[in-house]
């Protein structure tokens, strides 16, 4: 079992208030990743689950036991560092075994369980050498089985693949979803790349400035985000906002500022009827972007003229000039575009995201 | 490197390192030369004939033997050999303990209490031999190996302290967090994990320890009077130089022979010691 509840989470450095009232409930078995800018809390509050960190208030409990008190050698977890802090002066069998070790396991009950994760990780070969001979990617996968040897009840990963280059990331990346799926342990994943989130989590926490902003299955992040810093954060490029004003003509709801004047489809009109001439932010994803054609008569479009054009063999990124801002959109790429091309770009109408200008919580 | 022509590499490598080895080593050879050199030759006035202060062809053990067997230059060596010991054995568990605390642990007045020891380590040992000795003496310790083993911490503690702080900090804090999540108290994960991690920092705190140590003049000078409790620096300087006689030949064979220990034990572990210094910890 390994079902992780955060009641009321609050963490005070001195005076800042890093971690702001952060509840969740994680079920056992489940993979969540936390994932935000630098500085969001994200850290810290694994650090917390840990006990690495002392809570300021609130309860944390793995399956039903309160464990605030508790040293994080009594926890029964078991965690992966970013530096993958492992210990310089063993053989990887000793780092492996330290844990088994420290927990008074018969030598041959740790013998069994070493060769069994090295098997599981590939890395039966190494298991005589030093830290320092392995490659990063080596001494990754040493990092993972010094934690799953120990069979904890819950598994804590603190940016585990940011130290690898890019290749091997998303090798490791995986790696650690088939690790997962086989293990079946529940795991909190700590991250700043939301395409480790978006690839990895059963569930994604994204925080900011130490306050949750959204839980919720990958999907349901990217097609119903919570507030602006979700739709801008999840998915890349990231979505175009564009501030406009909204009035009403006709009986439709328009949204215009200086470059733009797109009539607003019915079913965003409706939750727009008390915002008339109001401001409000107009989000659209890169992807939901399309040069117009004739079967695009029915989407709200615009006029666009290309700055700068970005061939990436699978998509094409148009940096356009709309008014007096910049947006991106992605398009097929057998489109033929050129710098300084005037286009008429479509808007898909059923994938318009609309955030309120104060607040900026989605509308 | 230096890059480009030949004469380069010569004038802006070779000839001064070659100066500056010449500098560095010429006391060396001194000491070596006089302490092989028959009395005769040693005592001869510099405007003689056959004057050669850099060569000798009648090298001779006389001095040596001299030291050994007309001195007590034997007990000299053992008793310098306890005291430097056994004054960096304490400083050394003193100086790591204290130094994980300082680093690592995080209590009121850390930060102060760091400083404070090393203002202690600024406290010259001219002025603080003066309230020493009066302790020394009211604890009847005058004159035994003990004055010295108890006041060498005075000024190696903080030494080691400072020294081990630096280490410790550089020694990266997950691999200590991650031995407590494997099951590891505060005091083993600082047993098998860091103490292990920082051992070339803790062997450059000790030679240094033990060569400052083995080579203290004051305290050993002011607390020791009995010629066989002397240490090998006091010993030398006070039992061969007899009123305005120095005898040259022995006073430069025992500063040889005192010297070797520590040469000894740098040259052993100097790789330690260079990467002790430097801090380096390869994850």
């Amino acid at each position: 079992m390994g079902q992780v509840v955060l009641k009321g989470i609050n963490k005070f450095f001195d005076s800042v208030h890093a971690v702001k009232d952060v509840n969740l409930q994680i079920r056992d078995k489940e993979f969540v990743v936390f994932v935000g800018p630098s500085g969001c809390g994200k850290t810290t509050t694994l650090r917390m689950i840990a006990g690495l960190e002392a809570i300021s208030s609130g309860d944390i409990s793995i399956d039903g036991n309160v464990i605030n008190a508790l040293a994080p050698m009594d926890r029964d977890i078991a965690m992966v560092f970013q530096n993958y802090a492992l210990y310089p002066h063993m053989s990887v069998y000793d780092n492996m075994a330290f844990g088994l070790k420290m927990r008074k396991f018969e030598r041959p009950e740790i013998e069994k369980r070493v060769h069994e994760a090295a098997d599981i990780l590939g890395i039966g070969e190494l298991l005589k050498r030093k830290p320092r001979q392995l490659s990063g990617g080596q001494r990754q996968r040493v990092a993972l089985g010094r934690a799953i040897v120990r069979h904890p009840r819950v598994f804590l990963f603190d940016e585990p693949l940011s130290n690898l280059d890019a290749k091997l990331r998303v090798q490791m990346r995986v790696e650690l979803k088939k690790l997962h799926l086989r293990l079946g342990t529940t795991a909190i994943y700590v991250t700043h790349d939301q395409v480790e989130a978006m690839t990895l989590g059963d569930r994604v926490v994204v925080m900011k400035d130490g306050v949750v902003q959204q839980v919720g299955e990958p999907l349901e992040l990217y097609n119903q985000p919570a507030n602006k810093f979700v739709a801008g954060f999840i998915g890349s490029p990231a979505m175009n906002f564009a501030a406009v004003t909204v009035t009403e003509a006709d009986g439709s709801l328009i949204a215009e500022n200086s470059g733009l004047r797109i009539k607003l489809p019915d079913e965003i009109a409706q939750r727009l009827r008390g915002h008339i001439g109001r401001e409000v932010i107009l989000g659209v994803r890169p992807e939901d972007l399309t040069v117009a054609g004739s079967a695009d008569l029915d989407h709200p479009c615009f006029d666009a003229v290309i700055e700068v054009v970005e061939q990436l063999g699978s998509e094409i990124l148009l940096d356009m000039k709309v008014g007096e801002s910049i947006m991106v959109a992605s398009v097929e790429p057998t489109a033929r575009v050129r710098v300084a091309d005037k286009l008429r770009v479509a808007m898909r109408r059923s994938r318009l995201h609309v955030f309120d200008a104060q607040t900026e919580a989605a509308i | 490197m230096i890059e480009g022509a030949i004469w380069r590499k010569w004038v802006f490598f070779y000839v001064p390192m070659a100066l500056f080895l010449l500098f560095l080593l010429f006391p060396f050879y001194w000491m070596v030369i006089t302490s092989v050199r028959p009395d005769g030759e040693l005592y001869r006035p510099w405007n003689s004939i056959n004057y050669n202060p850099f060569w000798t062809w009648k090298p001779t053990w006389d001095h040596v033997r001299y030291l050994f067997e007309e001195t007590l230059f034997a007990s000299w060596l053992w008793n310098t050999t306890f005291i430097a010991l056994a004054s960096t054995a304490i400083s050394l568990v003193c100086g790591v303990f204290a130094g994980y605390a300082l680093s690592r642990l995080n209590f009121p007045f850390a930060g102060s209490l760091g400083t404070g020891i090393f203002i202690t380590y600024l406290v010259p040992q001219t002025l603080l031999f003066i309230p020493l000795a009066e302790m020394i003496r009211n604890y009847r310790l005058g004159d035994t190996p003990w004055a010295l083993i108890l006041t060498y911490p005075t000024f190696l503690i903080p030494f080691c302290t400072w020294l081990m702080m630096g280490y410790f900090k550089a020694v990266p804090k997950e691999l200590e967090e991650c031995a407590r999540i494997d099951g590891a108290s505060r005091w083993q994960a600082m047993l098998y994990i860091v103490i292990p991690v920082a051992i070339p920092g803790i062997l450059s705190a000790g030679i240094f320890a033990f060569t400052l140590s083995w080579n203290e003049f004051i305290y050993a000078l002011v607390f020791l009077s009995s010629p066989e409790q002397k240490t090998v620096p006091v010993g030398v300087t006070s039992e061969l130089i007899r009123g305005d006689v120095f005898y040259w030949g022995p006073l430069m064979a025992g500063a040889l022979l005192g010297s070797i220990p520590v040469a000894i034990a740098y040259s052993f572990f100097v790789e330690h010691y260079v990467a002790g210094l430097t801090g380096s910890v390869k994850g």
